[in-house]
């Protein structure tokens, strides 16, 4: 396998180190660059945050779960590069001492490469910023005062320097021609190989397969890293649809919808941390058929249409239709999500996201609304959940007993009463399943006092 | 002066450069091994059958251990002896470490340890307190029984009884750095260890038994911890004995890190509890007997349980007077890892409960919380100034003095030596107000405190303004708690109070210092160079920080129980004046004067009108033969404790503070949020106000994730289903406050501690309290005021919206 890439500004070129070698366990181990540090090895606090640039722009990723062969063609800045080539601090770092933003030390090289990210891209908020940073010194207030001190000081000409080298940095080297890993450059690549290699992994972000690698310490053979299919990265709008490619990030998702679906975006910000929605993709979300992945419910809500594609062959189908029962899809061998379509505006859409912690944490209930009545009465209902059974499901029975009938508190009720017959959701250590029903009842009753304008949510009071 | 400056932290251009290194960052020869550990999927069994040939095979291995391989296994326990390194004969927990891996990489060994096929003989296991209640399974004979006064006939008499029970849970420390360890093997068997612990001779001491060495062969170096809060304190002991072992078995060196999960599934945790309440109470809500039952969960081994559950009961009246009170706690030994140190010891367990029952009073009486809280409060100081006390007042002070006392200085040792050890009297001069433990409380500045927060914080006026608000919202509640904290400091265990440091002054005037402490993230190391630095009257930059070294200061006591600075500052500070006083005695007999009249300030060193550079007068006492070099000592004056009669006085002083917490629930999905935080803490006069604010606010943050989103769940099996970051949410960064107050108060420790400054590292953790009844506060707002919310800790969305549940009477 051949990767190059540009390291704190320098083009490295890595020959035969396994293609889901880790970019952290490389970093430190191969390297000597002990400043990104492993706190947890699964993407969930943050300490090995890394910044990458491609052509997309420079984003905060979590080296941890990050693969070699994905860096292909791109430049990886960690916490030493983001000092000046003359050891000078960076405004964050300067201002992270000054604030005294650091008392362990272990988290704050993430921490400054997240904050000097944000900086760089002219990020203020903050909190959603550093969501996937977790500190338990601090309680983080000095490290946002560091983050708003550092906010006026201009960039240092060095974080401009990797944007400004791309270009050169993978030209004519061709990545990843190991056998058994395969990086294809177009969807018409990846269907072929896809067919021919139809037990493969389909690696797009790796923050769910990374795991497999970290924790469950699994061999991934054969894998296909979809980093360089951009033809799956567009989004379209075409006849009051918004078509979504597969490899679309979560972060540039949330970008698409935030005018439009303004509580789908919602949902989005709370969808993970920065550093996962910079790698995790709707494709992967969606194809993941994971119970409690918080893309379908929405779509589900917006009556989204997925696309697969089999080699040449492409079909559509309601998204819902695709989740079977647990782990179990309806996709055939060699055959992947290419895409997604829903309908651009949907006023009436509110997804709720129920967890222990607000940020970065994965859904116990989500529960995404769409009703529309006319003259008081109830024309159409979608409604589904996830975390309420071992698919993203809807609620019909719920859906059937609002239909119909006045937009009231006592038709809401005897819907949320209904909803009882739809789910009959598990207990774990997220929550028990009397309170997933509970509170999936309680979502239906919180929508109709939204959108009578009654104020919901908690996030949105101020002391 | 140095000291009281807000200097960051020493290593904080360290930290944020990523040069900072901790023990995996050290750099090894090329040769180490990587060690790691094959886990018990079990919670009780007996080990019938272990085959390891599929590890001994696995690629990189270069040796397997189980307790076929030890004649004389190695133990790993702080206390008991009762923590094989790995299983012998039978498994306690799932999680316990079964066999060893030595592999030439991490992540050669920890696959091969995933091969291992271990049989096991399941045995009933006891995972809840129930079920250890139920078999009678404990350490120590029975329940530990502390009381003062007759609390069972002073709830007879009572008015009014409020009783009830409620669940508090643990607490994952979830320090970034997870446990790690090196060892390096040394010429002649010594044995040099890097160990990333609070304890650097507590590892010392297992490394040396383990390798059946004087503890004089081992040598433990402690640079820094990426966190520890109590985690480190005996939980690094088997990463550290497994190291040495294995460095001895191949004398190569050997590295072990345990990954997040395992850590999470190995080592204990917080101890959860049952807290039992009967409370006999005036209308007034004053409370005229007491009786506490703590069921603390203990795990499968003693660790460190015994002082834990013993600090519960310390904390057990936190700033209230109880004159009839009786505290039973019982330590249940469970097959579930061993719950261990957390900052506050046991106190937070403590604190929270009698807050619980000031909540629950409050409630049935029908009167402000705040009210009832202040009405129970311990008598004041006569403070000039301070709200006046509650109960008739009286002179004190002519009372406390004595005749070698001065500058309002009070001898303790005497009164505490007076106490009646092994009597349950209560001193009847009606002055003094004793604890449940008989020690007089004669520094209780919570009246003073208090009302400045309720004060500064506008309690009163937003209390009302969040009763109208609550009255035009339908959804959502808030609510407001203000609970203040009174927290004992010494280590219960007297002997502990002692430290040592080495202080170096070198001839060109740079200053390296040693001491006992271990750094943490505390800022400990900064607060003892500022006092060493002011010693001496030279800028902080001139003192070298350098690590902590058993084979510098020996014998050290854990960096725990908020001590660090108290005792390693009072030993630096020992160190310095020695080598202080001999370059006085050196330039003053130059001049003619006496050494008194010799001053060092601001670099320099002043005597009879001339002034010298610091670093001049020191390389002419080096080239006049000053030994420049001195250690120094100090022991912790006034403690005397009984644990067994629960007598004596146990705590050189007590460090305060209070919060005011304004929280905003969903009646709908119990979802909730922390608006605003109002933190009033003592820290008497600050050594380093900047690391003050710091560990009063990352505490408060701490406390409050300990008891709102910080769950800990375990299976039927008792698997750990919480042992990642993924499910085990401690709090983010938008849970802090929005809105985050933080103030000092300022006034100096009337004891002489360092500086006159107070402990700060656990008192603080105790301030998030205000939270839980703040959210108690919402969850009654959405009742009519005649069922009590009973919440259960940590009050999760689901937890807050069952008490909403009850309190609107649909359970």
């Amino acid at each position: 396998m051949t990767v190059a890439f540009l390291l704190n500004g320098t083009p490295v070129r890595i020959e035969g180190e396994a293609p889901t070698r880790t970019l952290l366990d490389w970093l430190r181990e191969a390297r000597g660059l002990t400043g990104t540090k492993e706190g947890c090895n699964e993407g969930d606090c943050g300490a090995c945050t890394v910044m990458v640039t491609d052509a997309e722009g420079s984003k905060a990723l979590n080296a941890c779960i990050l693969f070699l062969a994905q860096l292909h063609g791109k430049a990886v800045r960690t916490v030493e590069g983001v000092s000046g080539p003359e050891g000078q601090m960076h405004p964050v770092q300067a201002a992270m001492v000054a604030h005294h933003g650091s008392q362990c030390g272990f988290c704050t090289p993430g921490f400054v490469v997240s904050m000097a990210v944000a900086h760089l891209n002219g990020a203020r908020d903050h909190d959603d910023q550093l969501a996937g940073n977790l500190c338990r010194c601090t309680g983080y207030a000095p490290i946002i005062r560091a983050a708003e001190a550092a906010a006026s000081e201009a960039v240092p000409e060095w974080m401009h320097a990797d944007q400004l080298s791309l270009p050169q940095i993978s030209s004519g080297v061709r990545g990843q021609t190991a056998p058994g890993a395969f990086s294809p450059r177009d969807s018409d690549e990846l269907a072929e190989w896809y067919v021919a290699n139809p037990d493969a992994v389909l690696v797009a972000g790796a923050t769910d397969v990374g795991l497999w690698v970290t924790k469950q310490l699994r061999e991934l053979r054969p894998v296909a890293f979809l980093g360089g299919v951009d033809d799956l990265k567009g989004i379209e709008v075409q006849g009051g649809q918004l078509h979504v490619g597969a490899c679309v990030t979560i972060s540039a998702l949330r970008d698409a919808v935030a005018e439009r679906l303004p509580s789908f975006g919602e949902l989005l910000r709370r969808y993970a941390s920065v550093q996962v929605r910079n790698a995790a993709t709707i494709g992967g979300n969606i194809a993941n058929g994971s119970p409690i992945g918080d893309g379908p419910p929405a779509l589900i809500a917006l009556g989204a249409t997925l696309h697969l594609r089999r080699g040449d062959e492409m079909r559509s189908l309601p998204l819902e239709d695709f989740f079977l029962e647990y782990r179990k899809q309806d996709r055939k061998p060699g055959e992947f999500v290419a895409g997604v379509s829903f309908p651009e505006f949907a006023p009436a859409l509110r997804c709720y996201k129920i967890s222990k912690r607000f940020d970065q944490d994965i859904s116990a209930v989500c529960g995404c609304f769409n009703v529309t009545a006319e003259g008081g009465v109830v024309r159409a209902a979608r409604i589904a959940f996830g975390g309420m059974a071992g698919v993203p499901k809807r609620a019909s029975l719920a859906e059937a007993a609002l239909v119909g009938q006045e937009w009231t508190e006592a038709t809401v009720d005897g819907a949320a009463e209904a909803m009882a017959g739809d789910f009959a959701p598990l207990s774990d250590m997220r929550a028990s399943a009397g309170y997933r029903m509970l509170t999936a009842q309680n979502l239906l009753r919180r929508y109709f006092h939204d959108l009578n304008g009654v104020p919901v949510s908690v996030l949105e009071v101020s002391p | 002066m140095s000291m009281g400056k807000p200097l960051p932290h020493d290593a904080a251009p360290l930290h944020v450069t990523g040069q900072a290194r901790y023990i995996d960052d050290l750099s090894f020869p090329a040769n180490a091994l990587h060690l790691a550990f094959g886990l018990s999927s079990v919670a009780h069994g007996e080990i019938i059958g272990i085959d390891l040939s599929a590890v001994k095979a696995a690629p990189g291995v270069v040796a397997v251990l189980s307790a076929a391989d030890f004649p004389d296994m190695p133990d790993c326990s702080p206390s008991a002896a009762d923590e094989p390194l790995l299983a012998v004969g039978k498994v306690h927990y799932v999680g316990q470490p079964v066999f060893l891996v030595i592999a030439d990489s991490h992540l050669a060994a920890r696959k091969a340890a995933r091969l291992g096929k271990v049989s096991y003989r399941e045995l009933p296991a006891l995972l809840t307190v129930d079920d250890a209640l139920a078999a009678n399974s404990r350490f120590e004979q029975g329940p530990v029984v502390w009381a003062k006064g007759d609390a069972s006939r002073a709830i007879a008499a009572a008015p009014r009884v409020v009783e009830g029970s409620f669940e508090v849970g643990g607490q994952e420390h979830f320090y970034l750095e997870g446990q790690v360890a090196a060892a390096l093997p040394q010429e002649g068997g010594d044995m040099v260890v890097h160990s990333s612990t609070q304890h650097p001779t507590e590892v010392q001491h297992k490394v040396a038994h383990a390798l059946h060495l004087p503890m004089s062969s081992v040598r433990v170096e402690v640079r820094r911890m990426g966190g520890g809060f109590g985690g480190k304190e005996s939980q690094g002991n088997a990463l550290a004995i497994a190291c040495a072992v294995a460095a001895r078995l191949t004398g190569r060196p050997c590295r072990m890190r345990y990954d997040r999960d395992d850590d999470m599934v190995i080592t204990g945790k917080r101890h959860d509890l049952r807290i039992l309440y009967r409370a006999g109470v005036d209308d007034q809500g004053r409370i005229l007997g007491l009786e506490f039952t703590h069921l603390f969960r203990c795990g499968w081994s003693q660790d460190l349980s015994l002082p834990v559950a013993d600090r519960a009961m310390l904390h057990a009246d936190n700033c209230y007077h109880l004159q009839h009170v009786r505290i039973e706690s019982h330590r249940l030994k469970t097959n579930t890892c061993s719950a261990t140190a957390y900052r506050g010891f046991g106190g937070p367990q403590g604190m929270v409960g009698i807050e619980r029952v000031l909540d629950h009073v409050a409630f049935v009486v029908g009167r402000e919380p705040l009210e009832v809280r202040k009405a129970n409060f311990y008598r004041g100081m006569a403070s000039p100034g301070g709200a006046s006390p509650p109960g008739p007042p009286e002179d004190i002070s002519g009372q406390k003095m004595s005749k070698g006392a001065k500058d309002g200085e009070v001898d303790l040792s005497s009164r505490g030596a007076a106490v009646p050890v092994g009597s349950h009297e209560v001193p009847t001069d009606g002055r003094v107000q004793t604890t449940p433990y008989h020690m007089p409380v004669e520094d209780f500045i919570g009246h003073e405190l208090v009302a400045e927060l309720e004060r500064t914080s506008d309690y009163r006026a937003r209390k009302a303004e969040i009763a109208e608000w609550n009255s035009r919202s339908p959804v959502l509640k808030r609510g407001i708690a203000l609970t203040p904290v009174k927290f004992g400091i010494s280590f219960t265990l007297t002997w502990l109070n002692q430290a040592g440091a080495l202080v170096h002054v070198y001839q060109d005037g740079s200053i390296a210092l040693n001491h006992g402490g271990t750094e943490m993230g505390q800022g400990l190391f900064q607060k003892v160079a500022q006092v060493t630095a002011s010693v001496f009257g030279v800028d902080t930059s001139v003192v070298k920080i350098t690590a902590t070294d058993t084979g510098k200061v020996p014998n050290t006591s854990a960096t725990a129980a908020s001590s660090g600075s108290d005792l390693n500052g009072m030993a630096a500070k020992a160190a310095a004046e020695t080598i202080r006083g001999r370059l006085a005695e050196f330039i003053a007999e130059k001049h003619q004067v006496e050494p008194a009249a010799v001053r060092f300030v601001d670099g320099t060193v002043r005597v009879a009108g001339e002034v010298y550079d610091w670093a001049r007068v020191v390389a002419w006492a080096y080239q006049a033969r000053v030994s420049l070099s001195s250690t120094g000592y100090y022991a912790t004056p006034k403690i005397i404790w009984d644990r067994v009669k629960g007598v004596g006085r146990p705590f050189y002083y007590f460090a305060y503070g209070a919060a005011v917490t304004e929280v905003v629930i969903d009646r709908l999905t119990g979802e909730n949020r922390i608006l605003r935080a109002d933190l009033l803490h003592d820290t008497g006069t600050s050594l380093n106000p900047a690391l003050d604010i710091g560990q009063v606010e990352g505490a408060y943050v701490q406390g409050a994730g300990w008891l709102t989103t910080e769950e800990l769940v375990w299976d039927a099996k008792g698997r750990l289903s919480t042992h990642a970051p993924s499910t085990y949410k401690i709090p983010a960064c938008s849970d802090r406050p929005r809105d985050f107050r933080v103030a000092l108060w300022g006034k100096a420790n009337r004891e002489d501690s360092v500086g006159k400054s107070k402990a700060v590292g656990e008192p603080p953790f105790m301030l998030g309290i205000s939270a839980l009844y703040a959210l108690s506060d919402a969850v009654a707002a959405c009742g009519d005021g005649t069922v009590y919310p009973a919440l259960d800790a940590p009050a999760t969305a689901e937890r807050v919206l069952m008490a909403v549940r009850r309190v609107e009477g649909h359970v």
